[in-house]
């Protein structure tokens, strides 16, 4: 970090944000923090469409009766909210905006290592959306963001085809994303970076990167497949054509169950460096949870069949999945336990993105044990498709994965725009948010475990205390969404500018300006010393 | 101060022509296993199905001629071959050579298309194409519909993969005239020539598994 000093030596100089102006700067540009912010508003879109949906549910939901919509149109609201939340915001959501922005910054290089195969991604991504934004004004799908076989492919009577094209192209996003950071983290780290000593961030970014290369093009294939059978009526997935429904489940899990670690691995990546950085300690037992994001992404790709288990799979092979299901909860546990171990004795600020990190611990480990609940076959056959299971992976996903996002966001932030949003204000949201999603969400458990199914829009009467309680959750969950998009958008122009390093946090990304020159570094820099080295920093303050 | 805009072949981001060969290279074979993966997802397909109608498959493969099949086979073993020399004419920073021997791997390409119209021109000519155009004679086998399908699904995605490999030829072959490519910088050309080996390898699994089904099982039931 020898570089450090001359880098200041012409602060006059442009930054990334100020280096062009005018559209076609911005729609043509190969810079990869400009993909980042790219990515960040056209996922603030997708996310924003998706949780509209998501409103509708929860007002459906207030009653027992049907009184809002007809079960067609429930399928499809259920149906797009999955759709838009899974492919088009949680896949993509930490590696398209902080890894784009932050992965080069972080291994002290001046971009990805495509960086047009980068712009090309956001292009494909973009499309992909455009197409499934079509299908939703078109009349939507309905058969559920699983698309379940043989509905799918012989009888739903909605957009199956268009959506699923528009699923396919965005496929083609996290391939092209995957092989940029595999390439990058590979090749482009600074004289020596060595593995040991990247930033957690990178790690988990690379598994997500390889869980993306490995399964996606699995994902892209069976949709392909599907849309082969409902053109042509060919038989490949029908039973009445001849076709293996239980292929198509087998085919679809195989991707979407590591499509959900592509969903969480890089939001623990995020968790790592914001409790490192609030804690003011290295993270505990760096080798380990490095090394336990790789085995999340190998083991991922082992547990599939347990969304199977009432399928009619073999016995036999439910108790291997069983078994193998269980496993993959060692090495998130590990990392829960380790970040723990982290803020023992450590001096601990409660700045908001430290807030969001906390809310991620609590809820994640929530999610994770009910996960574990569901691994075990004679518990998953009573919960099975109830509201256990919804309420499961929202503590998963969102309790996660949107948890550490926004924290991330939060925490970089000043180093992306140069500007710090309002404090008072984002602790408020990140209490609002935590608050509302439990109480959204929590009920859930308890509407599953009595017997409430998924995916109907009427229900029995003893279910509406906690429905109501549930709806009531999802609103102030919705207002506290609502409000950083405010604040944030604020402080782009009226927030208090902010130094290089606003937290004092360790890493190659402080070191520059903010927000960054247009190439990151004028000159590359050398890396000497382990990640988060923390205790130097505050010994070196006494 | 060595800052970011370099020029000639090195691209800003890259601190030498050693590193940026390696991206790429590394970059090609990523993009190669999420390949394994997709073509993977209809091995699998092949796997379950040929497992649930052997005989179907035994019959939907008597269908095929091995001798065409072989003819291709050798043909994509060529174009491997030209596009193996055009990598090394590349590195001796043989322009001419380069560029004409990448023209012959897509001439090559060419004529396994004109071998594969002819075989898919006959199963419609016998009514073999499911959905389409299904009309076997005689007393066809009730599932044969199924290895057809996956026989048109796997030929023609390595059919899209080979088309999509023209298109990368011609704009490497077009900057290999145009002198681009010298023995520090030919990296284009070397993961043009991954990706089309690639694809060679994927026919190399699906001649056996589609066209010598019936030679090597039914003749053994003779």
């Amino acid at each position: 970090m020898t570089a450090a000093s001359k880098q200041h030596a012409s602060t006059k100089e442009s930054n990334y944000l100020t280096a062009g102006y005018g559209v076609r700067s911005w729609l043509l540009t190969v810079d990869h923090k400009r993909i980042a912010l790219l990515y960040l508003i056209s996922l603030t879109t997708f996310f924003s469409v998706g949780g509209l949906f998501a409103v509708l549910i929860r007002l459906e939901l207030l009653t027992p009766q049907g009184d809002l919509f007809q079960s067609e149109t429930y399928n499809k609201l259920f149906t797009m909210h999955g759709i838009f939340m899974v492919f088009f915001f949680l896949v993509p959501s930490i590696p398209a905006v902080l890894g784009n922005f932050f992965l080069p910054l972080m291994i002290g290089a001046r971009d990805v290592a495509f960086p047009k195969l980068n712009l090309l991604s956001w292009y494909v991504y973009a499309a992909g959306g455009l197409v499934t934004l079509f299908a939703m004004f078109a009349g939507g799908v309905d058969t559920g963001w699983t698309f379940y076989a043989p509905y799918s492919s012989t009888y739903a009577n909605s957009h199956v085809i268009l959506a699923a094209l528009g699923i396919f192209i965005t496929g083609f996003s996290s391939i092209l994303t995957g092989v940029n950071f595999i390439a990058t983290t590979h090749r482009m780290r600074a004289p020596g970076l060595t593995w040991m000593r990247l930033p957690l961030f990178v790690w988990a970014n690379y598994a997500t990167s390889l869980i993306m290369v490995l399964g996606t093009p699995v994902i892209a294939v069976t949709i392909l497949l599907v849309a082969i059978e409902r053109l042509l009526h060919v038989g490949i997935f029908d039973p009445a054509l001849g076709g293996d429904p239980i292929l198509f489940q087998h085919l679809f899990w195989f991707y979407s169950h590591p499509a959900v670690y592509i969903m969480i691995l890089p939001g623990m990546g995020v968790m790592s460096e914001i409790v490192a950085c609030f804690t003011r300690k290295r993270i505990f037992g760096y080798k380990i949870v490095a090394m336990s994001s790789l085995a999340i992404a190998i083991l991922g790709f082992l547990v599939w069949g347990h969304h199977m288990f009432v399928s009619g799979q073999s016995m036999y092979a439910g108790f291997v999945f069983s078994l193998l299901s269980m496993l993959v909860a060692v090495p998130s546990a590990i990392k829960v336990f380790n970040w723990t171990a982290t803020m023992y004795r450590g001096s601990i600020t409660f700045a908001t993105p430290m807030l969001y990190a906390l809310g991620f611990i609590g809820l994640f480990t929530i999610g994770g044990l009910t996960g574990i609940f569901l691994a075990a076959m004679a518990l998953d056959i009573h919960v099975h498709d109830t509201y256990f299971v919804v309420a499961h992976f929202h503590y998963v996903m969102v309790g996660g994965m949107v948890m550490a996002y926004l924290g991330g966001l939060h925490f970089y932030w000043p180093k992306m725009f140069g500007r710090m949003y309002h404090e008072g204000l984002a602790k408020v949201a990140a209490v609002m948010i935590f608050i509302g999603f439990n109480l959204t969400f929590f009920p859930q458990f308890l509407l599953g475990y009595l017997g409430m199914p998924r995916r109907y829009h009427v229900y029995d009467e003893d279910f509406q205390v906690l429905n109501v309680l549930s709806t009531a959750g999802a609103s102030v969950l919705g207002l506290g969404f609502a409000l950083p998009i405010c604040y944030l958008i604020f402080s782009l122009k009226f927030g208090k500018k902010v130094g290089d390093n606003p937290w004092d946090a360790a890493g190659l990304e402080w070191t520059i300006s903010s927000p960054p020159y247009e190439h990151n570094f004028h000159e590359i820099p050398e890396v000497t010393e382990e990640a988060y080295d923390y205790g130097k920093r505050e010994a070196a303050r006494v | 101060m060595s800052d970011a805009t370099h020029t000639g072949p090195l691209a800003h981001h890259f601190e030498t022509l050693e590193q940026q060969n390696e991206t790429s290279a590394i970059g090609m074979w990523a993009f190669l296993v999420q390949e394994v993966m997709f073509f993977g997802g209809m091995f699998a397909c092949y796997i379950v199905y040929r497992h649930m109608y052997p005989t179907a498959f035994l019959e939907g493969s008597a269908h095929l001629d091995p001798l065409l099949g072989g003819i291709n086979t050798a043909v994509l073993l060529g174009s491997s071959l030209t596009m193996a020399l055009a990598v090394r004419a590349a590195q001796l920073g043989k322009r001419g050579q380069t560029a004409l021997l990448i023209g012959a791997t897509v001439v090559l390409g060419l004529v396994f298309f004109g071998v594969k119209y002819f075989e898919y021109a006959e199963k419609w000519h016998h009514g073999l194409v499911p959905g389409l155009h299904w009309a076997p004679t005689g007393n066809p086998d009730p599932h044969l519909h199924i290895f057809f399908a996956l026989y048109f699904i796997m030929t023609g995605m390595h059919a899209l993969h080979m088309v999509i490999g023209f298109v990368l030829m011609a704009f490497v072959g077009v900057r290999a005239l145009r002198g681009r490519y010298s023995p520090e910088n030919y990296i284009g050309v070397e993961v043009l020539g991954l990706y089309w080996h690639f694809v060679d390898l994927v026919w190399i699994f699906l001649f056996p598994l589609l066209y010598l089904l019936s030679a090597h099982l039914g003749g053994g039931a003779h």
